[in-house]
């Protein structure tokens, strides 16, 4: 069946749900939540400490077929998923296991294996890199991986679409009863936004720390109502690899330069008033806009209500320099943004579903005026590929990507328009992540382009004398300089699909064919 | 032209190609490349156009790539061919270079 970003969806796939029929196509529907069903503590326990996870494990009930799901606040450095897929798997011997995570990555790199043994059967995730992605593109999962935003995850959490057996949540610190913290540990990794929604939804909730606090650790982002056991371990994960360079400002001046003209994109609009709210990334141009956008906001002396989102020590910065009110924080990017969270009042932790759920009655992002995003791809309808490299195979992250697409009332893509050889701005994205209705500017290093559904900006624009071309004109740019690539070869099979935000499929990604020439 | 003995040109740094050439009875081609799914045929397609042009009929030669343009992996071919045939440093035939 063919959607509004004219994808052919396969009958077999959509298994009940609808094709993506255009960012607000669901809006107003009714949507019943499902609760967990937990074990109740009644009578006063002198601890819920156990001497091992495997005996937490067992505690909880753990059992083949069963879904176990874990947050990637630590990023590249976490050690709880790798170590809780171990336990399940190789300790507690069983099989058929789903993981339901906010990402994959290098940290939960024996996944691969235990994917190619068909011990982890079913993967939900918002994010897949390396030898998982790998895996996946190959066809060695047993069932199509689901790939969802921030936001369509504790959607489907919440609609009973995923149910969690069990959450395995690292915390920097917490006592013996589960009140639990990313701050005040060893090893801190600042907001536990990626946690809350699990410990609201999960049947089982597990507690991992490595520094045990007096009782009661408070303030808490997981509190002890929600948890079933507590585990210490050695290291819950190294804060050195959250980021694996520290996010640092770009001196490239072809990113600066981009960087640049999204400032001027945003001071063109006049949505760009004092109490405008604001989100980036961190890629080198996406981060650069804060030093852009601080110097505008000086000049016509306005302040920003809220930042959103994951966090840098730049937009910190901004707060300290008194031009932010509010953070809020769902992830923290770099050392500084940590320790800025565990130091600054107005700096505040975010769950995903406060953030980005569609399935609520009005997450953060519907009040978000800007947001910066960057793109693998961008193609002639403003589709966004942030998931399939250029061979197809499975590597990168939705995140929160289309959930502050969708919110923020201008959506503004920065990328050069071509990495190496191969063109960011193409004919027909690989998959498509993020719909391209939901895309109102890009802005490469040969230009920039605005959606013909927003002549608003496009008048905005003009009227600040800001020059702009049209995307097929990038994209002919592109292929002048690179070359037009041929299309990918696939297998029929499908190996992943892209979720919609509301729960639709935008897209498959199906198993990529060996090359031939 | 003759291949008279190994040769090399290029690197394996981002956009560019490493092409390696060697005397052999039979013209070969071996491509590897970071963009070979989208732009392999098209990296065949200006090998063999440039070997063609070089006049180079037998020989081992190997591309890896690393999304190199078009123009630098013809830079690269000839440069391996000329050094492979001794005519580097002088000799050059520039007017089948265009």
């Amino acid at each position: 069946m063919l959607n509004a970003v004219k994808r052919e969806i396969p009958e077999a796939v959509l298994a009940g749900r609808p094709v993506y029929q255009g960012k607000y196509a669901r809006d107003g529907q009714r949507l019943h939540k499902a609760a967990p069903t937990i074990t109740q503590a009644i009578k006063p326990k002198a601890t819920k400490l156990y001497a091992s996870l495997k005996a937490a494990c067992e505690a909880c009930g753990a059992h083949d077929g069963m879904t176990f799901s874990f947050h990637t606040e630590y990023r590249n450095g976490d050690k709880v998923a790798a170590l809780a897929a171990k336990v399940l798997i190789e300790d507690l011997g069983l099989k058929d296991i789903t993981v339901a995570a906010t990402s994959l990555g290098d940290a939960q790199a024996n996944f691969a294996q235990y994917i190619e043994n068909g011990q982890i059967t079913g993967v939900q995730t918002s994010g897949v890199r390396g030898v998982i992605g790998e895996a996946i593109s190959a066809g060695k999962l047993k069932t199509p991986a689901v790939i969802r935003s921030h936001g369509g995850r504790p959607r489907a959490i919440a609609a009973g679409e995923v149910h969690i057996d069990i959450a395995f949540l690292a915390a920097a610190s917490s006592d013996e009863f589960g009140n639990a913290s990313g701050i005040n540990g060893k090893n801190n990794c600042g907001s536990l936004g990626f946690a809350i929604d699990d410990a609201h939804y999960a049947d089982h909730v597990i507690v991992v720390t490595d520094t045990l606090a007096d009782f009661p650790n408070e303030p808490a982002a997981i509190n002890a109502v929600d948890v079933d056991a507590v585990c210490v371990i050695d290291q819950v994960g190294d804060a050195s690899k959250i980021a694996t360079k520290e996010a640092r400002m770009t001196q490239d001046p072809r990113e600066l330069m981009m960087a640049q003209d999204v400032a001027k994109v945003i001071a063109a609009s006049p949505d760009f008033k004092d109490g405008f709210s604001f989100q980036t990334g961190v890629g080198g141009p996406s981060l650069a806009v804060n030093r852009f956008l601080e110097q505008a906001m000086t000049a016509r002396q306005i302040k920003m209500s809220f930042a959103l989102g994951g966090t840098s020590k730049a937009i910190c910065d901004l707060q300290d320099k008194g031009l932010v009110k509010y953070i809020l924080d769902t992830q923290d990017f770099d050392q500084g943004a940590i320790a800025h969270f565990a130091s600054e009042p107005r700096h505040l932790e975010c769950s995903l579903d406060q953030y980005a759920n569609p399935g609520n009655k009005g997450a953060f992002v519907n009040n978000l005026d800007f947001v910066v995003l960057s793109a693998l791809e961008v193609d002639v309808d403003f589709n966004v590929n942030v998931v399939t490299g250029s061979d197809g195979v499975l590597r990168g992250a939705p995140g929160g990507h289309p959930d502050t697409a969708a919110g923020a009332k201008c959506c503004i893509i920065v990328t050069p328009l071509t990495r190496g050889r191969m063109p960011t701005v193409c004919d027909s994205v690989v998959t498509v992540t993020t719909p391209g209705d939901a895309v109102d500017v890009l802005v490469t290093d040969y230009g920039i382009a605005v959606n013909p559904a927003r002549p608003d900006i496009i008048a905005q624009l003009d009227a600040a004398g800001i020059k702009h071309v049209t995307i097929e004109a990038l994209r002919d740019k592109a292929y002048a300089l690179v070359g037009a690539p041929d299309p990918l070869q696939w297998e029929d099979r499908v190996v992943a699909v892209v979720e919609g935000r509301d729960g639709s499929v935008v897209d498959v990604v199906r198993q990529v064919k060996p090359f031939t020439f | 032209m003759e291949l008279k003995h190994e040769a090399l040109a290029g690197t394996l740094e981002s956009s560019d190609a490493q092409v390696t050439v060697r005397p052999a009875a039979e013209l070969t081609l071996d491509i590897q490349s970071s963009v070979l799914n989208q732009y392999g045929r098209q990296i065949k397609a200006v090998a063999e156009a440039t070997l063609a042009r070089l006049g180079v009929t037998s020989g081992e030669v190997a591309i890896v790539d690393k999304g190199a343009l078009d123009c630098t992996l013809k830079a690269r071919i000839e440069t391996a061919v000329y050094r492979s045939a001794d005519l580097s440093a002088a000799g050059i035939a520039w007017g089948v270079l265009a």
